[in-house]
């Protein structure tokens, strides 16, 4: 049993369905996957304008402390960035671990621009992951930490390189947030927390607002010449071109952070002292290297080499297999991601991937096949 | 004039004497969205009807084109190479992967013509 009538709906459904989106089950949500444009459209028109996506299925959730130090270290003890050293209204990326090193989940983390909310910090999570998550942060906080769970909000983003001048017509303060900045205000009247990220490569924005406002939002949004709705395929196919993970396909319980190649995201501190859950793993695999890690996976012809694809080397030695693939509408072909023995995720190592049983050549490359268009 | 019939798995053949041309409906095309690559068989190969006989690659997944019709295959449309979207345009037309020699003409008896094609997907819902 698991038909369309015990899928969960975010507060932006009933926009999709007059939009003409064609909706697909993700996560246990009923997630618009394309509109009538299309996904290679949708994925051109976000690199070129601005694209407007639905997330409200992702968890938010705030972690609530006597002071931010108590709740930074509280987190510190599960995730290996360095949370103490977080600003006001500033973002990390980080991973919460399993004892064994392996990636719960990854997130986003957001210490509030306003002193009165000292002692919180907002974390973003994966829709499909929210329940491990939350179970897990419960079960390790200590006591005089709490996590708030927010039911009953949405989360939009507005994507692309014209995403600062439609989102300044509505809150002339957003220009002034740099990349993984955040603050709290209103958008169009209606009170909003918003951050400059996302998981396109592109500029951007992400807005949190009250369920009861969503749609208001999205159509206030929507109304701007730039902007189009964009589905979750072209997320996809966005955050594929830009180097970004996708947890339960590039990361999971079993991958670290090292193989995943996301040692920029752990503290320089924290690479030297450890404490967190999961350190042992990850310091040694710091220090002598992991026997696999993830690499971009350009393959040289036009077939799209997808999810499972296995990755030999020249010699015939099986060393891997894509974790993420397709085509990238950006670069106009196949791109794809992967796992490969070291050291054959040294770029421009050549690679052969077996599509349908056929050989075809390949090469080492950076996972970011469009160079990420932040403002720093 | 050619006679276009129909499969079950959304396959068209237009036969022309003993000349088969192949592709895949608009209603299949338009179902697997923007289509980014195709494989089809090469000049010389042999197909039999119902098996499998080439690729076709949308955004989102790789699906398996299957031949209305056995015979032996005369050309395939090299333009799909560089400009696959050329299905999505005109899958009926420019959008055709191969044609082939019908090796069975009695083949044609299993397939569907337009208007039982038209009910069949409409059955799909």
């Amino acid at each position: 049993m698991s038909g369309a009538e015990d899928l969960k709906a975010t507060p932006l459904h009933a926009l999709h369905i007059r939009l003409g989106a064609r909706m697909v089950p993700f996560a246990g949500y009923d997630m618009p996957v394309q509109y009538p444009g299309g996904i290679v459209r949708e994925h051109l028109h976000t690199r070129n304008s601005a694209g407007l996506f639905d997330v409200s299925h992702m968890g938010q959730a705030w972690l609530v402390g006597p002071d931010f130090e108590t709740t930074a270290r509280a987190l510190e003890a599960l995730a290996p960035a360095d949370f103490l050293g977080l600003a006001p209204g500033q973002i990390r990326y980080s991973q919460l671990l399993n004892p064994q090193g392996g990636i719960i989940d990854d997130f986003m983390t957001t210490r509030p621009a306003d002193e009165a909310l000292d002692g919180r910090l907002m974390l973003v999570v994966n829709a499909a992951r929210k329940d491990v998550d939350y179970a897990w942060l419960r079960e390790h906080l200590p006591d005089n930490v709490t996590l708030e769970t927010e039911e009953d909000r949405a989360l939009i983003a507005l994507q692309g390189p014209k995403a600062e001048a439609v989102l300044a017509r509505h809150c002339p303060q957003a220009p002034g947030l740099s990349f993984m900045q955040a603050a709290a205000g209103e958008i169009g009247g209606m009170a909003a927390r918003y951050s400059r990220s996302g998981y396109t490569g592109e500029d951007g924005f992400e807005i949190s607002v009250a369920a009861s406002d969503a749609e208001a939002l999205a159509e206030l949004l929507l109304s701007e010449p730039e902007t189009a709705p964009i589905g979750l395929g072209a997320r996809d196919t966005l955050r594929l071109e830009a180097g970004l993970c996708l947890y339960g396909h590039d990361i999971d319980e079993t991958t670290s952070p090292v193989e995943a190649a996301l040692v920029w995201s752990i503290g320089k501190r924290r690479r030297e002292q450890g404490g967190f859950i999961g350190a042992q793993r990850v310091l040694k695999e710091l220090a002598e290297g992991t026997a696999r890690k993830r690499t971009g996976i350009a393959p040289l012809g036009r077939a799209p080499a997808r999810e499972g694809t296995e990755v030999f080397s020249e010699s015939g030695e099986k060393i891997g297999h894509v974790t993420s693939g397709g085509y990238g509408p950006t670069v106009g072909g196949p791109v794809a991601m992967g796992y490969v023995k070291t050291p054959f995720n040294r770029k421009d190592t050549p690679l052969t991937l077996r599509v349908r049983g056929k050989d075809m050549p390949a090469r080492a490359a950076s996972a970011v096949f469009v160079p990420h268009n932040y403002k720093r | 004039m050619s006679k276009i019939y129909y499969t079950k798995e959304h396959e068209w053949v237009a036969v022309d004497g003993d000349t088969a041309t192949v592709g895949i409906t608009a209603h299949a095309a338009e179902q697997l969205g923007d289509i980014v690559f195709v494989e089809t068989p090469q000049v010389g190969d042999t197909v039999e009807q119902g098996a499998e006989s080439g690729v076709v690659e949308s955004v989102k997944a790789a699906s398996d084109v299957y031949a209305p019709v056995s015979g032996e295959v005369v050309a395939v449309n090299e333009a799909l190479e560089g400009e696959p979207g050329k299905v999505n345009e005109a899958p009926l037309g420019d959008g055709w992967f191969y044609r082939l020699k019908l090796a069975d003409p009695a083949e044609l008896d299993k397939l569907m013509d337009e208007a039982a094609y038209k009910a069949f997907v409409a059955s799909e819902g």
